[in-house]
């Protein structure tokens, strides 16, 4: 490299480096390892039972699969048992998943999914059936929230990156959601999301001159999350605005300028000045957002507890629900490792993907 | 562009204006129900949930709920308790975050690629997950305070700032912007024989604007909507924040006015902060424009 | 500032301190948590009798300090981790064995005549000893307007004869079909947390079953997937699948304000929500005992209590406290301050709403006559949650007998990872 000797510095480097990087090590790393080491181990939050070392027990315990193959209940002739309604009936799963020497693999295991297979059921076991249900929900909600915000913000950072007398109020507005606490919000938006006469529902029904019925938006196992998605992007799509506009700012206005001498139409001047300019930016706001998608609690505390029927439990949510809630911190560590490593993996391919292509 | 009718043009502005501003009510609107709320008696204010009314300082409006919010908290210092925390941490994170961001970007040292992989990695631990172990590390670190040496840091003001100084989001935010600045400028001072804390300060801080403004923001925030962590941390009423204060008014028959109004007086310190920053963006963007 | 100013201060300060410490010698100070911060009542009768406590004797001087009841535990657990408790805490009933078995708090030196007239639901005992004490207890009990069940031709209930389950349904039924109300029965769904286990559970031991087996407090085994508690889960579901009682989506502020606002024409509900009906209603109120399902009508029993943490090294002092705080006349003025049932009967005859009589004199009879403890073990903590998530999904239409058999899997697990909880 050319400019080694230029910038070559190891005591400089270190120096500047250190105050940042010594506080997230004490902060941050060493409580992280601490919780790596409690998830080997079955501490209780408070407990006067002493601490042992189980191993991977509390890993087998939230990722356990199994797959069983039901074959359907016969009759003395062979024939197969139907029910009033013409379904095949299959023996109680509980049989095999109580007790049952012979599945001794399957023991204490629950159904997370099914499907018939000719007259046969295959049915997906789950050691922890919520917190299975908890990564798909998360994976959802990341896969859903991460690309849709990041484009609504770029979206509303060119809208306001143009020359108008009073843009600084719309900016200011825009960024208002941002500035009131998930907490709040959520809270707010219950008021909204009710069933009977929640704003949302009554806006709806005004609209469609009646026609719309009041849905129950948070009771409801099928609108539950993506009520709270949309809430979530309503709230923070401001502040990736912000961090799209600081991007754009950097941006020089020369290359405008060149552009605009060149005679490109608006969606080329997007395409080969403002989008390359913005190469950084982009990188950061799919990470952070990713980031804070994967984090998400506040809201499901706040505005349903992780259901309807585990509708929208969440990786954080099950974390914090097992550590304090039932006191079993090992399992809420145990989490928290998971998730760590589910999110590294996705960032990898992530970067893999994102990569400078040279 | 030799003719432009002055009508068309007159009206594209109106339509641009048009979408600005419905956009606008689609964003303001919880605000806006919290602050006119805040201002109804708790039958009304229920009641009128359902309707446009929520956003209307109609019917009986008054500032009762202001004065019952201050007779249930000590407001004023759990503003006071969250405003100062935020404000040093905010201070001490631009500080300590910028000068490791610009030592991973314009240095070259050994184990820099590492250390900020690492950094990186921490991004992806959620704070609620590391909560207890953290609780356990504070309350056995030593520190030096007027009365000596002591143990522990709970209640006090530090064990709610410190941990919060580094982060790294903050540092990632800080490099990604670095890395869009000319490299040219910082080799050519070198050259010339500028320190690096001569560079750090004179010629990237000051291009540094949006970023600061960015970083600033998103500690603010961070920060003084901080809850499960002082929850842990202070038992003394005299170091409680904000959002802990938000727990004296969920009372088993919630005086929903009262927390309107104790949420639209938490909510001005937020958007005094940002009104602040907001010229700091103004400005920037002239320095930036210089800069290209 | 320079280093000798530096200095300057740091003396003053030492020996400032050292002054204000020598005049407060004579009384030992013992440190106090309590989960009133904002309740302006319960703090100032709070206040009051730390006031009066520490004027009364020369030995002690309490130091109070309040926290918001919705993060008090995890305050409290915090704390403990930390070892940084306080020489007195107050403690939720139901919580009470857990943080006795984890070595919070430690037996209560109280004397046995103290306390002989309190409620049951008010002691808190474990393992044979007393380790809190309560200054009231509360009840839930079903309120309505004698007005809608007399226009509807619905039997009053009574103490002694209180509805039985068809007849209850029958009164829902006939409700509902007024078409006055969105829905006859609100049950407060809304209210998530302790609330489930402290309204709900009482209704499935009504029917026969429970929350974990009490004999042996090893399994939940029968006693929460049991036919009783398969019953009790079907009529449970069938409430939400008629429509006769909000979900869990139920609006906090219908939950409060529903019943007064006329939505709802039976809420149930505690005695902390009485003032605001009476007031509105009047002598239109109807507080009316738990149906009986089967086993007889069930309420919960055991509300806030205090007692003495185990590190504190002043336990006599603490007691000391304890029992001056259990006069009837602090009793009372708790009751009446924020309509909770007074421990004792001398001290509900001095108060306005539990005095012979007077208007929510039903409630110290409940109270008395059908309230029953949560489970008794420190594995009610995690018990509780497992119970309030399969109300929660069997309300929102997951099949009972997996729910509850999943239920009893979860806690049995729970009890063995803690060893049986020294059981």
């Amino acid at each position: 490299m050319s400019r080694s000797r230029l910038t070559q510095s190891n005591r400089a480097g270190w120096a500047m480096a250190l105050p940042g990087f010594g506080l997230i090590a004490v902060f941050i790393i060493l409580p992280f390892f601490l919780a790596f080491g409690l998830s080997f181990t079955n501490q209780r939050l408070i407990s006067p039972n002493p601490t042992e070392w189980v191993g991977f027990d509390n890993y087998r315990q939230l990722m356990g699969l199994g797959v069983l193959t039901l074959e359907p209940e016969r009759d003395e002739a062979g024939a197969v048992i139907r029910d009033e309604d013409g379904a095949i009936e299959y023996p109680r799963l509980r049989g095999f998943t109580r007790g049952n020497p012979d599945y001794a693999h399957l023991d204490g295991m629950r159904e997370w999914l099914s499907w018939g297979w000719g007259e046969d059921r295959v049915v997906v076991l789950a050691r922890d059936v919520v917190f299975m249900t908890a990564i798909v929900n998360t994976l959802t909600f990341v896969l859903v929230v991460a690309p849709v915000q990041a484009a609504i913000a770029l979206g509303l950072a060119l809208l306001i990156n143009q020359r108008l007398r009073g843009i600084n109020v719309f900016r200011t507005i825009y960024f208002m959601p941002v500035v009131v606490s998930i907490v709040v919000v959520s809270l707010l938006w219950r008021f909204i999301y009710d069933g009977n006469d929640g704003l949302l529902n009554n806006i709806l029904s005004a609209l469609s001159f009646g026609v719309f019925e009041p849905v129950d938006w948070l009771g409801n196992p099928g609108t539950a999350l993506p009520a709270i998605m949309a809430m979530s992007i309503w709230q923070a799509v401001g502040f990736h605005m912000v961090i799209w506009l600081a991007g754009l700012q950097t941006i020089s206005p020369t290359l405008y300028e060149a552009a605009e001498i060149e005679g490109s139409s608006r969606w080329q001047t997007f395409r080969y000045v403002t989008w390359p300019g913005l190469r950084n930016t982009a990188v950061l706001i799919l990470i952070v957002i990713t980031m804070q998608a994967f984090a998400l609690f506040a809201q499901i505390d706040v505005m349903t507890g992780g259901g309807p029927l585990d509708s929208t439990q969440t990786i954080v949510f099950q974390a914090v629900e097992r550590g304090y809630g039932k006191q079993d911190i090992s399992g809420g560590s145990t989490i928290s490792v998971l998730l760590f490593l589910l999110v590294l993996t996705i960032s990898l391919i992530q970067r893999y993907l994102t990569r400078e292509r040279s | 562009m030799a003719q432009i009718d002055p009508s068309n043009r007159g009206l594209r502005l109106a339509a641009r204006y048009a979408v600005l501003v419905l956009i606008a009510v689609i964003f303001i609107f919880p605000l806006v129900f919290m602050v006119v709320s805040s201002l109804k008696p708790d039958q009304q204010l229920l009641s009128d949930t359902g309707s446009l009314r929520a956003f209307l300082p109609v019917g009986d409006i008054g500032l009762g709920n202001y004065a019952a919010a201050f007779q249930r908290a000590p407001v004023g210092l759990f503003i006071f308790n969250s405003v100062l925390v935020t404000g040093i941490t905010v201070v001490l994170s631009l500080l300590v975050c910028s000068l490791a961001a610009f030592a991973f970007v314009f240095l070259e040292w050994r184990g820099s690629g590492l250390l900020l992989s690492v950094i990186l990695a921490t991004l992806i631990v959620p704070f609620e997950t590391i909560a207890i172990p953290l609780l356990l590390i504070v309350n056995q670190l030593p520190w030096i305070g007027l009365d000596g040496l002591s143990t522990g840091w709970l209640n006090s003001y530090r064990v709610q700032i410190l941990p919060f100084v580094s982060d790294g989001l903050t540092i990632f935010l800080f490099v990604q912007y670095f890395r869009d600045l000319p490299r040219e400028l910082i080799e050519a001072s070198r050259v010339e024989g500028a320190s690096w804390w001569m560079i750090y300060r004179r010629i990237v801080m000051p291009l540094a604007g949006p970023v600061l403004a960015t970083a600033a923001i998103l500690k603010f925030l961070v920060m003084y909507n901080q809850y499960l962590w002082p929850l842990m941390v202070v038992q003394e009423e005299g170091y409680r924040p904000v959002m802990v204060g938000l727990q004296y008014f969920f009372q088993l028959n919630r005086a929903w006015g009262e927390i309107m109004a104790y949420l639209s007086l938490i909510t001005l310190p937020v958007l005094a902060f940002y009104f602040v920053l907001q010229r700091a963006f103004i400005s920037s963007i002239a320095s930036t424009g210089v800069k290209g | 500032m320079t280093r000798t100013n530096l200095m300057a201060g740091t003396i003053l300060a030492t020996a400032l301190s050292a002054v204000i410490a020598t005049g407060a010698a004579a009384q030992t100070e013992l440190s106090m948590w309590y989960h009133g911060a904002g309740g302006e009542v319960e703090s100032a009768i709070i206040n009051r009798i730390v006031d009066d406590f520490n004027a009364s004797q020369d030995d002690w001087a309490v130091e109070l300090q309040s926290f918001p009841q919705g993060s008090y535990n995890d305050s409290i657990i915090a704390a403990a981790l930390a070892g940084n408790l306080p020489d007195i805490i107050d403690v939720d009933g139901p919580v009470m064995p857990n943080w006795a078995w984890s070595g919070y708090l430690q037996p209560l030196p109280l004397d046995e005549s103290v306390i002989e007239n309190f409620l049951p639901g008010t002691k808190g005992e474990w393992n044979g000893e007393l380790y809190s004490i309560g200054l009231w207890d509360a009840a839930v009990a079903m309120v309505t307007r004698r007005s809608y069940l007399e226009d509807n031709g619905i039997r009053i209930p009574t103490l002694e004869e209180p509805w039985t389950r068809e007849e209850f349904d029958a009164a829902l039924v006939t409700l509902e079909e007024t078409g006055e109300f969105q829905y006859p029965l609100d049950v407060g769904m809304a209210w998530t947390g302790e609330w489930y286990p402290y309204a709900f559970s009482p209704l499935l031991q009504s029917f026969g079953g429970d929350i974990v087996d009490r004999e042996s407090y090893a399994t939940a085994e029968g006693a929460l997937n049991g036919d009783a508690a398969i019953e009790f889960g079907e009529w449970w579901q069938s409430l939400f699948e008629r429509d006769l009682v909000p979900g869990t989506s139920q609006d906090p502020a219908d939950r409060e304000t529903g019943f007064v606002e006329g939505k709802y024409a039976i809420s149930w509900n505690g005695n902390w929500a009485a003032v605001p009906i009476l007031a509105e209603y009047g002598d239109d109120t109807l507080f009316l005992p738990a149906p009986d399902f089967g086993e007889g009508p069930v309420i919960g029993a055991a509300s806030w209590q205090f007692g003495v943490s185990a590190t504190s090294e002043h336990p006599e002092g603490a007691a000391a406290f304890i029992e001056f705080a259990l006069q009837d006349e602090y009793l009372a003025e708790f009751s009446d301050g924020i309509g909770l049932i007074p421990a004792t009967p001398t001290a509900a005859e001095m108060t306005e709403n539990y005095a012979e009589g007077g208007p929510m004199a039903v409630f110290y009879e409940l109270s008395e006559e059908q309230a029953r403890l949560r489970p008794v073990t420190p594995g009610y903590v995690v018990a509780a949650k497992v119970f309030e998530k399969a109300l929660a999904d069997i309300a929102n239409g997951a099949d009972v007998i997996d729910t509850l058999d999943a239920a009893v899997d979860e806690i049995d697990a729970d009890i063995e990872r803690n060893q049986g909880y020294g059981h």
